[in-house]
């Protein structure tokens, strides 16, 4: 294949990320008063690297000898990751602008690690794989500090840094491991080595990148990092972690476990599922006694992941389409709550992170209440609400391969995790208002976005089932 | 005759040696940024000598990427320990611990 086609594959990447240094010149140009505009810039690009995945980028097959890869699976995840992406740098503005902190680096770094992320998901090399993981993260890593002057972001960032840079050293170790024992760094030739047999090299090498990659999506026991970088980094900043990385290094997750050790699965099952039961139940435990409501949106991403993880166990098309659909429907949930937590501030404008101050916030703000609420029900998955589907998906995809045991320690672990999203709701609408008034909606298009997303996770998404489901499915089967 | 088995080792101990690093040093953060140095050049030692076993070059090209990563990962580090310190007034790692739970 010619320099010409695969240039037309990775288009998404490289329209965004010549769209990013592009911006960057423009934001040392033009400095930060500029930000308003670039941003703007920003969104477009991101919408033109969705706009080029109908083209040969969403479904031209590898490129660049076995690097890359533009099938199904990775245009749909880049969908998703380029949506959440673009929200986040929307809802940028109005937080930092408080702080008098909006700098016109924010849209392009989220551009950057939005190109990696693309890289990840398209990734069929352990090669390519490390530089989009890495691009990703650096940039990460910037964004967690990125208000200067406030002690806890620096924090955050500084904690993200070490134990990420760490994850990564992990990673590493494995893929070297990988290199070494199958004599290839394509997903292929690992494949077709674990097919013949996995040594114990292949097992350590396994176990490794495992490790790096349960890092990156905060799976038990690899999630410590969570609760300190979602509280510490700025609230939009929470947001995006949230959810386009999560989506990115879950999409590399399943790529790797089904493509390049697919023929080892009985030896990654037992680690996804101990990684599946313990975030279930440690997201659902630890968040119990949170008194801060970002820490508590760290504890339930650890807990939804689990639940994704679930989807990835049987190894099964249905099961990773099971995944995509959770992703999918959790990017909804968590990006709507924390919409309604950008909007707790007090009188003077403040930012307010306490759960008690959101006490009787049904007799004060009524519309954010119902959106809060919504939100809480579709995480605890309860059935009427959409939040409920993709949990039934995955657990249906572990019934159908026969590991119902597990499906109903699952269902067990989920009844745990209801207690504090239902804890928070009894709060808000039970609850005698507390003292903190929170200034109105400022911004309508925040206003919009919750509203777009409380209706998705309402019972109204289960139009979209036919659509997600058809859609999903054929991204998980381009892997098999 | 030294083997790919004795690479193989000193980049496992040079490995752990970086991650007890990171976990048991409760002095100050440089020392961490050396840990993760020290984790990555055992990687690359294992890149290369695998490459040279398996005359295979993919091995040694993947090594400087390492290295050109980890020289962006250092600096991006580094800054991030700079806004750290001014707003703080020191590095020691049992002082990171404005948040709790």
């Amino acid at each position: 294949m010619g320099y010409t086609a695969s240039f037309a594959l990775s288009l998404p990447e490289i329209i965004l990320s010549f769209g990013a240094i592009a911006l960057m010149l423009a934001a040392a140009w033009a400095g930060d008063k500029a930000s308003k505009a670039i941003s703007v810039i920003a969104v477009a690009l991101l919408a033109g690297a969705a706009a080029s995945l109908l083209g040969p980028s969403g479904s031209g097959g590898v490129g660049y000898d076995g690097l890359y890869v533009a099938d199904g699976f990775s245009a749909f995840s880049k969908l998703l990751i380029y949506v959440s992406a673009a929200i986040a740098i929307i809802i940028a503005p109005g937080f930092f602008d408080r702080e008098g902190e909006m700098r016109a680096e924010f849209p392009v770094l989220i551009l950057l690690s939005a190109v990696g992320m693309g890289m990840m998901v398209s990734a069929i090399d352990l090669l390519s794989l490390y530089v989009g993981l890495e691009l990703q993260s650096l940039a990460a890593y910037v964004l967690a500090s990125f208000l200067r002057r406030d002690g806890r972001s620096a924090e955050a960032g500084l904690k993200y840094f070490v134990l990420g840079a760490l994850a990564s050293g992990i990673l590493l170790y494995g893929i070297s491991l990988l290199y070494g024992f199958s004599g290839g760094t394509s997903f292929h030739a690992v494949a077709v080595a674990m097919h013949a047999g996995v040594g114990t090299g292949l097992l350590f090498g396994l176990v490794f990148v495992l490790a790096g990659l349960a890092f990156k999506i905060a799976a038990v026991p690899f999630h410590m990092w969570t609760p300190d970088v979602y509280e510490g980094s700025p609230t939009p900043v929470t947001a995006f972690f949230a959810s386009a990385p999560k989506v990115a290094a879950m999409g590399l997750l399943v790529r790797v476990a089904i493509e390049a050790m697919g023929p080892a699965g009985d030896e990654w099952r037992q680690i996804m599922i101990f990684c599946a039961l313990a975030s279930t139940i440690l997201g659902a435990v630890a968040a119990i006694g949170q008194t801060n409501i970002k820490r508590l949106m760290a504890y339930s991403s650890i807990n939804n992941v689990g639940f994704a993880l679930f989807g990835l166990v049987p190894g099964t098309a249905y099961g990773a389409s099971g995944v995509l659909t959770y992703m999918t429907v959790y990017i909804a949930m968590t990006l709507g709550s924390l919409l309604c937590i950008l909007q707790m501030r007090d009188a003077e404008g403040n930012p307010v992170e306490t759960i008690a101050s959101l006490s009787g916030l049904s007799r004060t703000r009524p519309g954010l209440a119902a959106a809060f609420a919504v939100f809480m029900f579709s995480l605890a998955g309860i059935p009427p609400l959409f939040g409920f589907w993709p949990k039934f998906m995955v657990f249906d995809a572990l019934v159908d391969v026969g590991m119902w045991p597990l499906a109903m320690i699952g269902i067990a672990t989920s009844v745990i995790g209801a207690f504090y999203y239902l804890k928070i709701v009894k709060t808000i609408y039970f609850d005698e208002p507390s003292d903190v008034r929170f200034v109105p909606l400022r911004s309508t298009t925040e206003g919009v976005l919750i509203l777009i997303a409380a209706l998705f996770v309402s019972p109204l998404g289960y139009f979209t089932v036919p659509l997600l489901g058809k859609a999903t499915l054929d991204a998980a089967t381009a892997l098999f | 005759m030294i083997g790919l088995q004795h690479y193989l080792t000193v980049s496992a101990i040079l490995f752990v040696m970086g991650v007890l690093g990171i976990f048991i040093n409760r002095k100050n953060v440089i020392i961490i940024l050396m840990s993760i140095e020290l984790i990555l050049l055992g990687v690359n030692l294992n890149l290369v000598a695998f490459s040279a076993y398996l005359h295979d070059l993919v091995g040694q090209i993947f090594a400087m990427f390492v290295l050109t990563v980890a020289a962006g990962e250092a600096a991006i580090g580094l800054a991030i320990l700079v806004i750290y310190f001014r707003g703080r007034g020191t590095i020691a790692v049992d002082d990171a611990n404005r948040m709790k739970g």
